[in-house]
């Protein structure tokens, strides 16, 4: 029989490999003939350790997993929770993205090219270059690491920019506390990246590319430089993509420890071998990049994107989504919540139903306090925001920002207080040291916080001002989007900080 | 992971097998973290020559990151998430518990040299924290007491 024992971070550090361990001995023991598949997750992190046995029933689900129900498992005793497909948070989901993560062997080219890959890539190679980035255009899709810029905008930049060489840069670096959709997909589904990234390549004259991939990610850096050693050997990448003499390479890069390194221009240094600095902007990377070249910096989910909508055209991918938000929304739940995990869905559901229907409230089950959405440089949303559906523009009108999609669920235990010092401190500690508002500002932050809280009143016009410098005068989003979490705190839960809603409205 | 003495001939092959790429330098620092378990500054400069940068540069680039240590980790290195999904879980209250079963005041190696507990911001195990990275493996749901008994303390 055929049993699927993810390989994927969250899977392991619940103990898949020890089901897997626990899995082979006892076949061996037991003399059942079975083959170990080590998918990438299916995005149900409460039910990890998730395994699956495949047999001529189809693929029956088993978890959360722990070695000591394998025997149980491989003498069929054991209850099944049925079929992926039909667990409530799983059926509700639109699988464009994420349709092959945690279905296929990760590593298995002829099985991701079953399930639909490759498709994308073809099309593509038929298409001229303007073509292509037309179509990217018109499916709406818009940069899924935070910005939310014009992905078609953007690959337009660097097609029509004149240079002896062009770049694909991949960022991912994604840092933001609450998110993992990236970690997720190069673990489940990488050759989806790198299609993506040929396709990129294709589109704006590229003809080499760049993974800077987090070390925070072992797992994945694994994964991918498995995926791009295979992709090499069956032409995906290299001289001559799918025996159409056309080139395009791919290299992983590991970051530092430096959670500022992604920021697109401080990611730039770093894979130059620099500080990862922030540059001040313009010129832009899409026209003055990688080595001063145009470059195309997009996000993993961004890219992985890329191949589902040539797959399946333009036009199918943009009548998902509400507004300006088109296509899916790759959701993280995350924290103090029930049921966390990845939740992909066309853009426009309500937050509230994501926390509360989908997620099933806190994990502790506690009332909810608070849902910071898109990182610790996201807003604290108060649950009287639930109504505010997912979508750039809504987010924007609401005071917040989507970023990367992740979101952070803290029980009415959480000091707001507490968390908005710690927005300070994190800026302090990860910033590049490029500006003062930042450099500086994040340091009185800590400290002018840390006098509210000590019953310094006076120092809230203090502090509001210093969050106007720095969101007005910083030259990246690390300093000038510190101010969301700590006023959306100050705002929402004054009672924190030890003063009354009047003393914040001053 | 032991830490061994930089010798000249092991450098050389680390910085041969990526002179030659765009921005070599952070790959062969991280090739030297893993073969030294540190960055010496003795080899500033011939890592300098080889790269036709300044002394100054690489010391830049070695005191921004956070992975490039200039001081050998303990034997055993816990990674521990004090981002914002695991505080909503109880990370902080993990990390005190931890310092004090490894008698540590702040993050750093244990007075036996044995064990050293870092910061770390994120580790993508934001549905299953607090997390860390016991060595290279990912943990979820962790405790001062699992933490500690993997590492042996």
């Amino acid at each position: 029989m055929k049993i699927y024992v993810p390989l994927d971070s969250a899977a392991v550090a619940l103990g898949a490999d020890d089901v897997a361990a626990a899995i082979t001995s006892y076949a061996a023991k037991a003399g059942i003939s079975v083959e170990i598949v080590r998918n990438g997750s299916r995005g149900m992190v409460w039910l990890e350790p998730l395994v699956e046995i495949e047999d001529a029933q189809g693929r029956r689900a088993f978890g959360p997993l722990s070695p000591a129900d394998v025997p149980a498992l491989l003498e069929g005793t054991l209850k099944s929770l049925g079929r992926v497909e039909d667990i409530a948070f799983f059926a509700r989901q639109t699988r464009l993205t994420f349709a092959r993560c945690g279905l296929i062997d990760p590593l298995d080219l002829t099985s991701y090219a079953a399930h639909g890959g490759l498709g994308g890539l073809k099309r593509a190679l038929s298409m001229t270059a303007q073509q292509t980035v037309e179509e990217v255009t018109a499916s709406g899709l818009r940069g899924r690491g935070g910005a939310g810029f014009p992905t078609g905008l953007k690959w337009e930049t660097v097609r029509s920019a004149q240079a002896s060489q062009k770049y694909i840069v991949c960022n991912a670096d994604e840092g933001d506390s609450g998110t993992f959709a990236d970690r997720m997909l190069m673990e489940g589904d990488p050759f989806s990246l790198i299609e993506g990234m040929v396709i990129a390549g294709l589109a704006v004259g590229a003809t080499r590319g760049y993974v800077y991939l987090r070390s925070e990610y072992p797992v994945a850096i694994r994964v991918m430089r498995a995926a791009v050693d295979i992709a090499r050997e069956n032409a995906l990448l290299g001289e001559d993509i799918l025996g159409t003499g056309t080139a395009f390479d791919v290299d992983i890069r590991v970051g530092a420890g430096a959670y500022v390194c992604g920021e697109e221009t401080a990611l730039l240094n770093s894979l130059e071998g620099k500080r990862g600095t922030v540059r001040a902007k313009p010129p832009l990377p899409a026209l003055h990049g990688f080595m001063g070249q145009p470059t195309v910096v997009n996000n993993v989910i961004s890219l992985a994107t890329i191949p589902v909508i040539f797959e399946h055209g333009a036009a199918h991918y943009a009548a998902f989504g509400i507004g300006r938000s088109k296509g899916t929304v790759t959701l993280q739940l995350a924290g103090n919540v029930k049921y966390g995990g990845l939740f992909e869905a066309g853009f426009g559901m309500t937050l509230g139903d994501v926390v509360t229907d989908i997620g099933g409230g806190t994990a502790t089950g506690k009332p909810v306090k608070a849902v910071q959405v898109g990182g610790p440089l996201g807003a604290f949303m108060r649950p009287d925001k639930f109504e505010t559906p997912i979508g750039y523009e809504e987010f924007d009108n609401a005071g917040g920002l989507i970023g990367h999609a992740g979101l952070t669920v803290f029980d009415d235990s959480a000091d707001m207080g507490a968390l908005a010092q710690f927005a300070m401190e994190f800026c302090a500690i990860e910033s590049c040291g490029k500006c003062t508002p930042c450099r500086i500002g994040s340091t009185r932050g800590v400290e002018t916080i840390a006098r509210i809280r000590n019953g310094d009143h006076a120092a809230i016009p203090l502090l509001e001002d210093l969050c106007d410098t720095m969101r007005d005068g910083s030259l990246c989003a690390l300093g000038g989007f510190t101010p969301y979490p700590v006023l959306s705190a100050l705002n929402g839960w004054p009672q924190d900080f030890g003063v009354t809603t009047a003393e914040v409205t001053q | 992971m032991s830490a061994t003495d930089p010798t000249d001939d092991t450098l050389s092959r680390l910085i041969a097998r990526h002179r030659d790429c765009e921005g070599p330098l952070l790959p062969i620092l991280h090739d030297m973290m893993e073969a030294f378990g540190h960055i010496d500054e003795g080899t500033y400069p011939q890592l300098g020559r080889a790269l036709g940068i300044t002394r100054a540069e690489i010391h830049g680039v070695v005191s921004f990151y956070h992975d490039f240590k200039t001081r050998p980790n303990g034997h055993h290195t816990i990674k521990l998430c004090r981002a914002e999904a695991c505080q909503s879980v109880g990370a902080t209250e993990t990390q005190s518990a931890l310092f004090d079963r490894l008698g540590l005041t702040d993050f750093g190696t244990t007075p036996d040299g044995r064990i050293t507990v870092e910061a770390v911001y994120c580790l993508g195990l934001c549905a299953c924290g607090p997390a860390a990275l016991v060595d290279t493996q990912p943990r979820g749901r962790v405790s001062a007491q699992s933490l500690a008994t993997e590492v042996g303390a």
